[in-house]
């Protein structure tokens, strides 16, 4: 099982906060599990997901780039942080 | 750094705080203390031109403590900290009202001013936190700031302090 969340701009855009989603190869890796939440969405989540300043975090760390996941992680989609 | 632990607090609250509260608790009581910066701030009234009746703040709780007391462990590896405290808000806020406080206290001012500037750079570009203005036109997410970015950056490479 994979728990993937959305916060704030993009909580709103998807209309979700979170969901989950079973493990399986197709999401055993970032882009895999992206890819997999586009195919089964459509394509306004392709291009919400898509937007160039997304950050993505496993495990509540922020990642560069892909990385490999593992079963029982929580992703976790984002844009910049405005806090302060 | 050498000495003992420094005290470190964080606090993620819908409540409002105490300035001088929050002063005073961050004492360390250790004999060389002899400085205590600290750095509030507030909701503007207006923004980028739009007036703003309130904010929300959303955050992601859990890694949002975890990237604060982080950052607060790198301003005591860099700094001679003896207390450092944040506490940010969440949730509904009025114009006007406090949203985050940063106090450190240190044997000197130098260490005291720079691990608090330091602290709330890093706040601002790596703690997920996410402000909404709402005003007479509606919801306004507020866009990152390049600025931001460029002030976080400046404390690598070890030049600015």
């Amino acid at each position: 099982m994979l728990k993937v969340l959305f916060f704030a701009r993009i909580k709103e855009q998807l209309d979700c906060g979170a969901l989950e989603l079973e493990w399986q190869d197709a999401v055993a890796d970032l882009d895999g599990l992206q890819e997999q939440l586009c195919a089964a969405h459509g394509d306004q989540w392709r291009e919400v997901l898509g937007q160039d300043n997304m950050i993505r975090a496993v495990n509540q760390t922020v990642v560069d780039g892909n990385r490999a996941l593992r079963d029982g992680d929580e992703v976790a989609f984002f844009p910049p942080v405005t806090g302060g | 750094m050498a000495g003992p632990l420094p005290m470190m607090t964080v606090s993620v609250q819908e409540a409002d705080f105490d300035v001088a509260q929050l002063q005073e608790a961050l004492r360390s009581g250790a004999q060389q203390e002899g400085a205590v910066a600290a750095f509030t701030g507030y909701v503007r009234r207006s923004n980028e031109q739009r007036q703003v009746e309130s904010m929300e703040l959303e955050h992601y709780p859990g890694m949002t403590e975890n990237s604060i007391a982080e950052i607060l462990q790198q301003a005591a590896a860099r700094w001679p900290v003896l207390a450092a405290s944040v506490v940010h808000r969440v949730g509904k806020l009025g114009p006007g009202e406090r949203i985050v406080w940063v106090g450190v206290s240190s044997s000197h001012r130098e260490a005291a001013f720079s691990a608090c500037e330091f602290i709330m750079d890093y706040l601002k570009t790596r703690a997920p936190f996410w402000k909404k203005e709402l005003g007479p036109d509606g919801g306004h997410w507020v866009s990152a700031r390049e600025h931001d970015t460029s002030r976080a950056a400046r404390w690598q490479g070890g030049s600015a302090q």
